[in-house]
């Protein structure tokens, strides 16, 4: 009965939060004294037996084009085939955008509690329990899963890389794929830039740049770090820069090693999606703003003085300067 | 067209989270309590969007949840919508909850179910998912716009780093999130409006929770803010780079 990783592909090639999915899911394999098992459904790219050094033994592989794009309801049944033949009890999904249109559909179909938003390990000391987070990262909450079988789906971020030596063993599965009523007639994708999820690290910027043609010293200070872009909500509200780079409570909620606020003054909305970051950074020039309240390190100064400095600083370090 | 808007109460976006008896109930005093920012914002507007622009629309609204949740679907029936339907009984898990609307779901012929692409309390991205397999329909998530032709469903979806637009045959179920429509604020004739609309109160089938909630916990508070004079933004990524090791 091993543990099943969902891994998730983007255009044939596997996501950073699969990576850790498959971290995540060895190692409560090992704590359960059990194998850790993959599932690949599409076409790919990559070479998928060099998962091995995430922690996978076998990966079970569905190898349709029907399967390209993401129709939740074939993907269910898919998966739920695998579970059936390995017989498993624990199915890991990331948390991310597949895993969200998956995991809720797959928690009926099987009847597993469905824990979403997970951060640490199960205890598995007195039943089994993790905990999530809850109030849009303004707290956590500790669930019990009380069936026999269980999915996690993992926030992205929350769980640690690691690699060892190890080739997973490639498993062509023979699945019954349905055809699918979603059909994907467009994909557009932001070329070049980094996720906003998946990131280490963001910059973000807020109303306190004072307009959308000032973003050039931000888009550089990113580029210097390799950084994704983000923003506070008035900033997207007032189309300065798109939405899917909105961040905070009721835009994408995000937990990179390091979040760098420019000009954000920090209203308790905003906090609620970046405040699980590792380390913050803010600068502004309010002394009151609260942001700094919640950050680890500040600069109380102006952004337009400061930004460019402290991007040479960096490219300086970085040896890129 | 007939759609159900699934709406859920939670503790507005600035209420001060804290819990009490041993930190296993959220501490309602003095929550103020709003209808889920996204089911409101984006699910509801623009059902109400698609009835303006065919009459023959008709909107439910369903809310699981006690006598308590009644002022926050007034407020949605305020905004717009034919009539709303509570499944009196408390909230347990996603799977409890989802049952439930999917039961009221299956007797009602919905060509269209919209759910907010999570609440933002328990966070949990599961309910439209959820319905979607107990009505064996096809589910698209996180939608950041929405369109229809005829019998067909034009949703654009985020994904990792970009977006996709897929079309679907309806019935389907849809979780909204910004994009699909424009927070709008209801009017005192909608107010007055919402008071005479039906609201419904049907009891819960029998049905499991597979999860249950032990205890919560606030995140550790930080250390506090370390300053840097403005003049010495290279200290600041020395600090970053070295003892934070943050690149």
């Amino acid at each position: 009965m091993p543990v099943l990783i969902f891994i998730d592909t983007a255009e044939g090639h596997v996501k950073k939060a699969s990576l850790e999915a498959i971290c995540y899911g060895a190692k409560i394999a090992e704590q359960l004294n059990t194998a850790a098992e993959g599932i690949v459904l599409s076409e790919v790219k990559d070479d998928l037996a060099s998962l091995g050094k995430y922690g996978v033994t076998k990966i079970h592989h569905v190898n349709s084009v029907a399967l390209n794009h993401l129709d939740a309801q074939v993907y269910i049944k898919v998966i739920a085939q695998i579970a059936e033949t390995t017989r498993a009890k624990i199915i890991v999904f990331s948390n991310n955008a597949d895993g969200k249109a998956i995991a809720p559909g797959l928690s009926v179909r099987l009847k597993a509690g469905l824990v979403s938003g997970a951060v640490t390990l199960p205890d598995t000391s007195k039943g089994f329990t993790l905990k999530k987070t809850v109030f849009s990262g303004k707290a956590f909450a500790n669930v019990s899963v009380n069936t026999d079988k269980k999915i996690i789906a993992l926030n992205p971020n929350a769980y640690k890389i690691e690699t060892r030596d190890g080739v997973a063993e490639m498993i062509p599965f023979q699945a019954a794929v349905d055809d699918g009523k979603v059909k994907v007639t467009k994909v557009t994708k932001a070329s070049g830039e980094i996720p906003l999820t998946e990131a280490e690290i963001v910059v973000s910027g807020g109303r306190g740049l004072k307009g959308p043609e000032n973003w050039g010293m931000i888009e550089d200070l990113a580029k210097s770090l390799h950084a994704a872009l983000a923003c506070s909500r008035p900033v997207a509200d007032a189309h300065w820069r798109p939405h899917n780079e909105h961040v905070g409570q009721t835009g994408i909620a995000i937990a990179p090693n390091l979040y760098i606020a420019i000009g954000i003054s920090g209203a308790i909305q905003h906090l609620a999606g970046v405040n699980r970051s590792k380390t913050i950074v803010v600068i502004n020039k309010d002394p009151e703003a609260p942001f700094f309240k919640a950050a680890d390190y500040g600069i109380v100064g102006d952004a337009f003085e400061v930004v460019p400095k402290f991007t040479e600083a960096i490219k300086k370090l970085k040896g890129i300067a | 067209m007939k759609i159900l808007v699934c709406i859920s109460k939670t503790p507005d976006t600035t209420a001060k989270i804290a819990f009490t008896d041993n930190n296993t109930k959220f501490d309602t005093n003095g929550v103020q309590w709003i209808i889920n920012p996204y089911d409101e914002w984006y699910s509801l507007v623009r059902a109400i969007e698609l009835k303006e622009a065919d009459a023959s629309t008709v909107i439910h609204l369903i809310t699981v949840g006690i006598a308590d949740a009644e002022p926050v679907i007034r407020k949605a029936l305020a905004l717009g919508g034919d009539e709303a339907i509570r499944v009196n009984t408390e909230n347990s898990d996603a799977y409890y909850i989802a049952g439930q609307i999917a039961e009221i779901a299956k007797h009602g012929q919905y060509d269209l179910i919209f759910t907010g692409k999570e609440t933002i309390d328990y966070n949990g991205s599961s309910i439209g998912g959820m319905i979607a397999e107990f009505l064996n329909i096809p589910y698209v998530a996180l939608a950041t716009k929405f369109e229809l032709n005829a019998s067909k469903a034009i949703i654009t979806r985020e994904i990792e780093g970009g977006e996709e637009i897929c079309e679907v045959e309806l019935p389907v179920v849809v979780s909204c999130q910004k994009g699909v429509a424009e927070q709008r604020i209801p009017n005192m004739r909608g107010i007055m409006a919402a008071r005479t609309k039906p609201l419904k109160v049907t009891e819960p089938v029998a049905f499991e929770s597979l999860t249950s909630i032990i205890s919560f916990e606030l995140p550790h508070a930080k250390a506090g803010v370390k300053l840097i004079p403005a003049d010495q933004p290279e200290e600041l990524a020395r600090l970053l780079h070295e003892e934070a090791k943050a690149f």
